[in-house]
């Protein structure tokens, strides 16, 4: 675990500067999330490696010649030791070589490429879904005192709702008895994708649409009855004003927070949901390979949701950044 | 000094506070369902795994009050019983993760330094991987059934409570009772279990209860996607999985069954952990 040495192993005089602005800068948004992102690799790497199976077997059936399984352990380097081969998968995957699948026999790149599309869709309308809901309802709750406990209520309700329970629901009412919309798959061509990942979306974002209008509301109404709004109010400032300019403004870090933080969770998200709507993206191919013991796919589509999340938190991390002159100062 | 402290916790117990009607309501529902899922398999009407063709597939009656599935077996029977399993789950998970968060956390804030940091990176780590990913790698590699994923869900919901534990201990570790205690002479491991736990213990409560939500929904979730418990064992998720081939041929009631017992738990618990956590003054 290297990544614990950052500040307590290096001589004082290196570490004062390190406290140059810009090299915090860099620790901060670059080098610490990428150290992340190699230890989480390697961790689900080397579970996902020392775990019982055979690979050889598998991609060659039970019948293969001894010398042919032989050397198909060279190739694929199983007796090399951990980190070589960890070194060996992450140097490919750089590159785009994510390995081969035991079940498909095809490259991992292979399998995701299409499935990234359809993962991407989705995951892209759940978003919209959540922003457009946590933003506006949160809004309403947190701006008007009369809705607040109705909002609050539906919420906290949402927010206990898991999407495979949503997912039967939404099924049962607006696939079959309504007819709305396909009980499953992803479609093909932009608008027949949108019509069936449209209950896909919804289920997907119920839980998290509801912590985004908690966090939004709790935000707007904390800031509305601060001093410096009442001073505002009390100088005869317009309300759209007072709002915009000192409300909004200070609420719009832990909106940003909360709206960052769903969203890079959607696509651990997506691994529930694909499954139960027969979506063939890339959630589906991860519970399909695991149950298929397929571990290049296992470790490859884990490693990107892994990175997909990390990087999603660092841009949020550094959006604050920018939006907050007191952070910029602080550190 | 231990006696001194009981005494006065018991005293600060005992003063009446304003009452909050959502906290006694959502506690006893909470009670309830913990009553229920012990019970449950005992007062079940029926044997939930017995099948009976001839009754498939019915809609909620006097017989069977949830009606019954494809395999006629008794879905309100079902439901009561797999309570059990489906509370088994979350129950070790938050108790593990409780229990090791509030250890990391105490010697983090006990330590400082490079304690501190080093566990500070280890939580940082562990956020970066979603809770599902973790529970599904597990089931990966040591198969699906019950352990892995309450194993994994356990390691993954530690650091919620390790970070928010953290920084209720090091707020606790500055008071000067501690230092009294530590002048006082009693060993570090005392001081420790006997006053600066107790101290904490509320924030660990309301986060627990919070958490037991959270890991209701997920172990759930993992055994829809058929990682978890695996049918024909009675449990919510697997029951939400199974009735999705009835749902497509209209008949809603296993999948809704199951699911209304997983969303009132969750709100149960939730809405008790809210209480707690504004009741004790801690941060969410």
């Amino acid at each position: 675990m290297s990544v614990s040495t950052s500040a307590a192993g290096v001589p004082a005089r290196l570490r004062t500067s390190w406290r140059h602005p810009a090299t915090a800068l860099a620790m901060t948004y670059v080098v610490g999330p990428v150290l992340t992102i190699l230890c989480a690799s390697f961790l689900l790497f080397a579970v996902l490696t020392l775990s019982p199976g055979d690979p050889v077997a598998q991609l060659l059936g039970p019948h293969a010649s001894d010398s042919a399984r032989a050397a198909m352990r060279v190739r694929l380097g199983l007796d090399d030791p951990l980190p070589e081969r960890y070194w060996h998968w992450l140097t490919g995957a750089l590159h785009g070589d994510l390995g081969t699948s035991l079940t498909y026999r095809e490259p991992v790149s292979d399998l995701l490429a299409p499935r990234l599309l359809t993962t991407f869709v989705l995951v892209g309308m759940a978003a919209v879904l959540i922003l457009v809901a946590g933003l506006v309802l949160g809004g309403i709750g947190g701006t008007s005192p009369r809705w607040r406990p109705l909002v609050n209520a539906l919420a906290g309700l949402g927010i206990a709702v898991p999407a495979f329970v949503a997912t039967t629901f939404l099924i049962s009412v607006f696939a079959v008895n309504l007819g709305w919309f396909p009980t499953g798959g992803a479609g093909s061509g932009f608008t027949d994708r949108l019509w069936h990942l449209t209950l896909p979306a919804i289920a997907l974002s119920i839980g998290y649409a509801a912590y985004l209008i908690q966090m939004t509301s709790s935000a707007i109404g904390e800031e509305a009855v601060a001093e410096h709004v009442l001073t505002g109010r009390g100088r005869g400032l317009p309300g759209s004003w007072v709002f915009r300019r000192h409300i909004l403004r200070n609420a719009a870090l832990p909106i940003l927070t909360a709206s960052g933080l769903t969203v890079a969770g959607l696509v651990a998200g997506a691994v529930v949901v694909e499954p139960a709507f027969g979506i063939d993206g890339i959630g589906s191919l991860l519970i399909r390979s695991v149950s298929a013991k397929d571990y290049p796919v296992v470790t490859a589509v884990s490693a990107l949701i892994v990175t997909v999340f990390v990087v999603v938190t660092t841009l949020l991390d550094a959006g604050q950044h920018l939006l907050d002159p007191r952070l910029r100062k602080g550190r | 000094m231990a006696t001194l402290t009981a005494t006065l916790r018991l005293r600060r117990m005992s003063t009446r506070r304003p009452g909050d009607p959502l906290l006694m309501v959502s506690a006893a529902l909470a009670a309830g369902l913990v009553v229920l899922a012990v019970i449950g398999p005992w007062i079940a009407p029926y044997d939930p795994a017995a099948t009976d063709v001839l009754a498939a597939s019915q809609g909620p009656s006097g017989a069977h009050l949830f009606g019954t599935d494809s395999l006629g077996r008794d879905i309100f029977s079902r439901a009561l019983t797999g309570a059990r399993l489906s509370f088994a789950g979350p129950g070790i998970i938050v108790l593990g993760s409780a229990g090791l968060g509030t250890l990391l956390a105490l010697a983090a804030a006990w330590h400082g330094g490079w304690v501190d940091r080093l566990l500070n990176r280890l939580l940082t780590l562990l956020f970066a991987i979603p809770g599902v990913l973790v529970a599904v790698v597990a089931a990966a590699v040591f198969g699906a059934g019950f352990w892995a994923p309450v194993l994994a869900l356990t390691l993954v919901y530690t650091p919620y409570v390790a970070r928010v534990v953290r920084s209720v201990a090091v707020r606790q570790r500055q008071l000067p009772y501690i230092e009294a205690l530590q002048l006082a002479g009693l060993p570090t491991w005392r001081i420790c279990l006997r006053h600066l736990l107790p101290n904490v213990a509320p924030i660990v409560l309301a986060q627990a209860t919070i958490g037991f939500g959270s890991a209701l929904m997920d172990f759930g979730a993992v055994s829809f996607l058929g990682l978890g418990m695996q049918p024909p064992t009675a449990e919510w998720g697997v029951m939400v999985a199974d009735g999705r081939s009835e749902v497509l041929d209209g008949a809603v009631q296993q999948s809704m069954a199951a699911g209304l017992c997983i969303v009132i738990s969750v709100v149960a618990f939730n809405v008790l952990g809210e209480r707690l956590t504004q009741r004790f003054g801690g941060t969410r």
